[in-house]
């Protein structure tokens, strides 16, 4: 029996290698997501031009303009005379930020009153905005606390000490990186084996092999084990990449990782040879591939957290393999996490896995004519 | 163009040759072609597939870039003004370029407004198009629907809509019934008549060359001949022979005769050997086994395929390359290891059957594709399912390899069925799908030895049988090549090489010869024959006429059901007439079919 | 040849009969765009909200109490006491919560004495944008508790300086209010490059369109008629998506539909252009299907500034966003449905998506040939 799915294992491989549109399957789509997803994929913000409306002057204002602008995310763009410009620079978004500081500043700072000063921002795109916020607030914070220190106000009852677990500088790259390794393995695996039947019944290739002795078991191991190694190879490539490109650091056990992400593979095998056996051209594959595609990836956490959606889709989340990779591969690279973490996650993945599969076998019996 | 002179012919074409480049590579597809076709009449453009005849008809229509020579229609300049070109033509492309997603009217339609015919013309047109190709009850059903010849004459409509000067038509007898086909003749000859229409058309039928005016002979891009089909024929005059000898096999006769000098071709035909020699050669020198009757030796007239046959010899002798129609010693040393005697006592013998089909339906929702069709098949037969597309005949073959279940019915091949049978049961049949399905993208060499391991081939055997069909089939030469870029002669050796890996008991070959040349096609039989005689089953589906003349017993399918059963000549028994004594298989085949009632518009 | 309005309708009642006959077509122009928006609409927001939130108090007492009461007191957090810091963290490195906040044992104390007792924060930062969200919320809520704290004691002793932010345009900055509106663009990419690609692919596949280049149709009536549909489709699409973002989803729209339509409609052409540029290279479905998904879908989606905020790539990525055509698109789509019509915004990128409509339309003219090489 083993004889016989080698046979067709190499020949699998050997097909999608030597088909030039599979290995442009296999090349292309990966390196442009990578590129893509690892440097465009991004809410970390970066040089935001803010213009400044000084109306006080003094010295107590000038510093904290300094303060705006020494900050790695802001880049001054403008310093205004007339509130008349701010309105207009935000609408045709030249600048993220307007930070507006009152005439009395200084005044109400010596006083004790509270020293009024505008942060206008840019809502239309509002993840920005409430970042840009944030970066603002906290570095207004900071110069409050320095002045109460320095004039003698009396400190605050008390500060926040925040501190970053596994990312410290809170990179979205290391979050988008990580995910990438999922992202492609799924979308790679899911293309090979979601049209390697597919094309064989197009060919007619489909046929001859089901006149040969083989059983069902060995087609359906025949088509999903080259689709495991080439999904664990993608998968390999990526994690490289991500650590010697990208620099995001692997601090858990690779066993767990190995073991989620054969997982993972194995479940969307089953998926991709559920799209197979249902459709009848590439085309149709193609497209099932897509809609498949489309609201896993979405839905999977790896732009958007879970956290964020609706209770009802957040439990359908659980039916979506690529949420559970993603805990996994993050809390491998990322938390340090080992094996015995992702109990759930492998437990889900292998239920997902095993009833895909099973499914799969048996719409091939169905579909076989 | 209307000069007073000599008016310009339909086409002149000057040293037209055409080169296409596929991954780096050059092909030639048509080189140094010059020839002209008169006004008024019906030009054939054969070949087999591959020759070139699909880039001359493109080349004509303007679709592809003229690169070297001069090309005229009506003494239009194709490259000089491709759309006065357009203005004069109708071009039915291959598969008949029809919207299969609309229906028989909304093509007509369609075609009416590309062509800008008037409304006020387009009624009396199309109602005058629907009667000349029957489809008027058929106007709402989607063109993807119909059967192979309807979609043959909306194809043919749809160019029609406007009368063209110069009619167009890209192989318009692929997958059609005999029927159709006929119909389809009986058309352009009313044209041509009654319309004054000149007709190009391309064909790998060699068949329908004798339908021509003209025929243009297409070979590996080269024109080899251009003449009257009866000029061709002339030629061949009194060298071709029906021959039979009483007890003693056709095939075996057929085997023998191939072996003497001077015999250029000898194909079964239903009882007959015929053969084709030099002129000049006696038949009297064939070797007969002791006991066998005498010599029957019949002069017939020649068919435009002999004279085809006579010319590719030539030109293949001329290149060097084997003679590819004698038996080879390969293919008696697979007849004699596989037991041709015993083989041989148990046909002689032996009634058992090796298939049998009773009372087998197949259904598709509401439709029947296949309803009650019973026959037996016996050791060391060749049994053929013949019919047009949508006869049926794909629908049973695919059950009796356990590809589709069967609605209803027994079915048995080799005692098994197979699509409930273990699948060690399979190991015994060897299939060969149309179009040679094999891995385009694995190397001959890769592909012989995926089927060996899936046929459970081991050890010496296993590298016994690949060696074997390399040297048998003649693979080495391209044995690393990627087999989708085979030529498809090729391909087809290589398919049935890989179904015969395992030297399987019943063979399974579904329309085994479409598209290759006359020479494959009998070198192919020569080894089916070969098979059959050391005892292997062979079934067939086909829908050339001339391979159904080779099997020894035939089921013809027309609807779904069986309309005849019997052996080639008592088919042809039921079509003979004081009009037409000697009919051929085409014949009883179109005058069972016209008996039948044919379907209405559902 | 010249024109002829009988042969283009001709052509445009086939291609209208074909999508509507077509269920891949029906596929890509209506299920598809359907479930991004249901997707975008209900799933997806980048707004944390009841943030699951480790408190350990070491010494509870009315001070502390103060301060988690301000944490329950807003939508932000769903606040989970934990005895001691380990079990805190534990939970935090199962994702059970997403941070935790620690009032040591000597908390009070330090708070009535010097003042400036820490209060610790830990984040967990893998998502990065949720762990800076959460961040800016937790010191929103220490402002607050500051000034309330202040207030208690009869003076004005929080931080000196007051923030007030004004967020223009999107005062809740709800996410899905920018989200959706952007989501115009991936669909009209949809039927405007992907489904065009393919729908002339099927032709060349089919050999049909073999037959239509042997008519007197002409080159431009073929690809006109290729436009058209896709063009009402597309156009059709992003009216649904207006009325659905409008009614369902309660998204402002501010600017005016005519700007929208017109916007629109010049985005549309460029994609149309971009679909039928695609299958004059590629002429099977399948390799169309890759490339218009690559070329057109997958940029729209992170290349636009739909998600992902452009101005923050890295220069190289930046630079190729200007050949993204729903880059300007989005950014005039964000403005018109919360901003309104600011012409700042609208004729720099309807300049831009004129100049791109013209490109990829010309190009996919010059390429088209009533030919088969």
């Amino acid at each position: 029996m083993w004889r016989a799915i080698i046979a067709l294992i190499v020949k699998e491989l050997l097909a999608v290698l030597k088909d030039p549109r599979s290995r442009l399957v296999l090349v292309v789509p990966p390196l442009v997501q990578l590129i893509v997803f690892g440097y465009a994929a991004t809410f970390d913000l970066n040089r935001v031009p803010i213009a400044v409306y000084n109306q006080d002057g003094s010295a107590a204002s000038r510093e904290l303009v300094a303060r705006f602008l020494g900050a790695h995310v802001f880049r001054g763009l403008a310093s205004l005379k007339s509130a008349r410009r701010i309105t207009p620079l935000i609408d045709a978004r030249e600048v993220g930020l307007v930070l507006a500081i009152d005439r009395h500043f200084t005044g109400d700072l010596l006083t004790h009153r509270p020293a009024p000063v505008q942060l206008i921002v840019d809502g239309r795109d509002s993840n920005t905005a409430l970042i840009i916020l944030g970066y603002a607030n906290s570095i207004i914070t900071g110069f409050s606390l320095d002045w109460q220190r320095a004039h003698g106000g009396g400190a605050v009852p008390a500060v926040l000490d925040v501190r970053t677990r596994y990312n410290p500088q809170l990179s979205s790259r290391w979050f988008i990186v990580p995910g990438i390794v999922a992202l492609l393995t799924q979308v790679v695996t899911l293309l090979v084996v979601g049209l390697s039947v597919a094309r064989e019944r197009e060919l007619g290739t489909f046929d001859q092999l089901l006149v040969t002795p083989f059983r069902q078991v060995e087609i359906l191991l025949g088509k999903g084990i080259p689709g495991l190694l080439i999904g664990t190879i993608e998968a390999s490539a990526t994690i490289l990449v991500a650590v010697l490109w990208f620099h995001v650091p692997v601090r858990g056990s690779l066993v767990a990782l190995y073991l989620g992400i054969l997982l993972f593979v194995a479940a969307v095998i089953g998926i991709g040879l559920m799209i197979s056996s249902i459709a009848v051209t590439q085309q149709q594959a193609l497209l099932g591939a897509f809609l498949f595609m489309v609201p896993s990836i979405v839905l999977s956490g790896f732009a958007t957290p879970i956290a964020n959606m609706p209770p009802i889709i957040q439990a359908l989340t659980w039916l979506n393999p690529m949420r559970h990779i993603l805990v996994i591969v993050r809390g491998v690279f990322l938390q340090g996490a080992t094996t015995g973490a992702f109990l759930p996650e492998y437990a889900v993945m292998a239920a997902l896995a095993g009833s895909s599969l099973m499914a799969a076998g048996w719409l091939f019996r169905r579909r076989i004519y | 163009m209307s000069s007073e002179s000599e008016p310009p012919p339909a086409l002149r074409l000057e040293n037209v040759s055409h080169t296409f480049t596929a991954g780096g590579r050059a092909l030639r597809a048509l080189e140094d072609i010059s020839t002209r076709s008169a006004r008024g009449a019906v030009t054939g453009v054969i070949g087999p597939d591959g020759a070139g005849k699909t880039t001359l008809l493109r080349l004509v229509a303007g679709l592809l870039r003229l690169q070297r020579g001069r090309l005229e229609v009506f003494g239009v300049d194709v490259a000089r003004d491709p759309d006065g070109v357009r203005r004069r033509i109708g071009y039915m492309p291959q598969r008949f370029g029809l919207y299969e997603d609309l229906t028989v009217r909304e093509n007509l339609d369609l075609y009416g407004k590309l062509q800008n015919v008037a409304p006020a013309e387009r009624d009396a047109r199309d109602r005058e198009l629907l009667h000349m190709t029957g489809l008027g009850p058929f106007m709402n059903r989607l063109a993807g629907r119909l059967s192979g010849g309807m979609k043959q004459k909306l194809g043919l409509a749809c160019t029609l809509v406007r009368v063209p000067m110069l009619l167009l038509l890209d192989e318009p007898t692929v997958g059609v019934d005999p029927v159709s086909r006929r119909e389809l003749w009986e058309i352009l000859a009313h044209l041509v008549h009654a319309e004054r229409l000149t007709v190009i058309l391309s064909t790998a039928y060699l068949d329908e060359a004798e339908r021509c005016q003209r025929v243009l002979l297409l070979h590996q891009g080269r024109l080899v001949g251009a003449a009257d089909p009866a000029s061709f024929t002339a030629a061949a005059y009194g060298r071709s022979f029906h021959v039979s000898v009483s007890g003693l096999g056709k095939r075996q006769l057929q085997e023998r005769i191939a072996r003497v000098p001077g015999v250029i071709d000898a194909t079964i035909q239903g009882a007959f050997v015929r053969v084709v020699t030099e002129s000049g050669v006696q038949l009297t020198s064939v070797a007969l086994p002791p006991k066998s009757g005498p010599l029957h030796i019949l002069s017939v007239p020649p068919r435009f395929e002999d004279s085809f046959v006579t010319l590719l010899k030539s030109i293949r002798a001329s290149s060097g390359s084997r003679p590819p129609v004698q038996p080879r010693g390969g293919a008696e040393r697979a007849m004699r290891s596989a037991g041709a005697t015993t083989a041989r006592a148990t046909r002689a013998s032996g009634q058992d059957a090796v298939i049998i089909a009773e009372e087998l339906t197949r259904r598709f929702g509401n439709f029947v594709a296949v309803d009650g069709v019973s026959f037996t098949v016996r050791r060391g037969e060749i049994f053929g399912l013949l019919g047009a597309n949508g006869a049926g005949k794909s629908t049973t073959f695919r059950m009796l390899c356990g590809l589709l279940p069967a609605s209803a019915g027994t079915l048995r091949v080799a005692g098994f069925d197979l699509r409930r049978a273990a699948a060690s049961a399979r190991g015994r049949i060897g299939y060969m799908a149309q179009k040679f399905s094999l891995y385009g993208d694995l190397s001959v060499l890769e592909n012989l030895r995926f089927f060996a391991s899936a046929y459970r081939l081991e050890g010496p055997r296993r590298r016994a049988r690949i060696s074997w069909a390399i040297e048998e089939f003649e693979l080495a030469p391209r044995a690393q090549d990627v087999s989708r870029e085979l030529p498809l002669g090729f391909k087809q050796r290589l398919g049935l090489a890989c179904a015969l890996m395992h030297e399987p008991d019943i063979l399974f070959l579904d329309e085994p010869t479409s598209g290759i040349d006359p020479l494959a096609r009998r070198e192919f039989w020569w080894r089916i024959n070969a098979l059959a005689e050391s005892g292997v089953t062979v079934l067939v589906t086909t829908h050339f006429m001339e391979e159904a003349e080779y099997c020894d017993r035939l089921a013809i399918l027309a609807q779904g059901r069986v309309l005849a059963r019997g052996d080639p000549e008592s088919i042809k028994d039921r079509a003979r007439s004081a009009a037409r004594p000697e009919p051929t298989l085409e014949d009883a085949f179109i005058a069972l079919l016209q008996a039948v009632p044919q379907p209405s518009a559902a | 040849m010249s024109a002829s309005l009988e042969r283009l309708a001709g052509l445009l009642r086939k291609e209208a009969l074909q999508i509507m006959r077509d269920p891949s077509a029906l596929a890509i122009a209506f299920l598809l765009p359907a479930m991004l928006l249901v997707l975008f609409g209900y799933g997806v927001t980048l707004d944390p909200h009841n943030v699951p939130l480790a408190v350990v108090v070491e010494r509870p007492d009315a001070l502390t109490e103060s301060f988690v009461a301000q944490l329950r007191g807003t939508s932000y957090f769903t606040p989970e006491s934990f005895l001691s810091i380990q079990a805190a963290d534990r939970a935090l490195h199962s994702r059970q919560v997403s941070g935790i906040v620690w009032l040591r044992e000597n908390f009070t104390r330090r708070v009535l004495s010097s003042g400036g007792a820490p209060i610790g924060v830990f984040v967990n930062g893998v998502d990065a944008n949720t762990a800076r969200l959460i961040e800016g919320y937790l010191q929103q809520v220490w402002a607050k508790w500051l000034v309330a704290r202040g207030r208690s004691l009869g003076s004005a002793r929080g931080l000196p300086i007051e923030v007030e932010p004004r967020v223009r345009f999107n005062p809740a900055v709800s996410s899905r209010d920018y989200l959706v509106p952007g989501l115009i663009a991936l669909v009209m990419t949809l039927t405007g490059a992907l489904l065009t690609s393919l729908v002339i692919a099927r032709e060349w596949e089919r050999g049909t369109l073999e037959a239509l280049m042997a008519t007197r149709a002409t080159i431009q009536e073929i690809l006109l008629a290729k436009l058209v549909p896709n063009f009402v489709l597309g156009m059709g699409g992003m009216l649904a998506t207006l009325v659905l973002a409008v009614t369902l989803f309660g998204v402002p729209f501010r600017g005016s539909l005519l700007v929208l339509t017109g916007a629109s409609a010049l985005f549309l052409l460029a994609a149309l252009g971009m679909g039928l540029l695609i299958s004059s290279v590629a002429r099977n479905q399948f390799v169309a299907g890759q490339i218009a998904v690559i070329a057109t879908f997958l940029p729209a989606f992170i290349l636009s500034g739909f998600v992902f905020d452009i101005g923050s790539m890295p220069w190289g990525i930046r630079l190729l966003t200007h050949i993204v055509a729903a880059r300007y698109f989005v950014a005039i789509l964000q403005s018109e449905f919360l901003a309104g019509n600011l012409w700042s915004v609208i004729a720099p990128n309807a300049v831009a998506l004129c100049v791109m409509a013209v490109v990829f339309l010309g190009a996919a003219r010059l390429r088209a040939r009533k030919r088969l090489d």
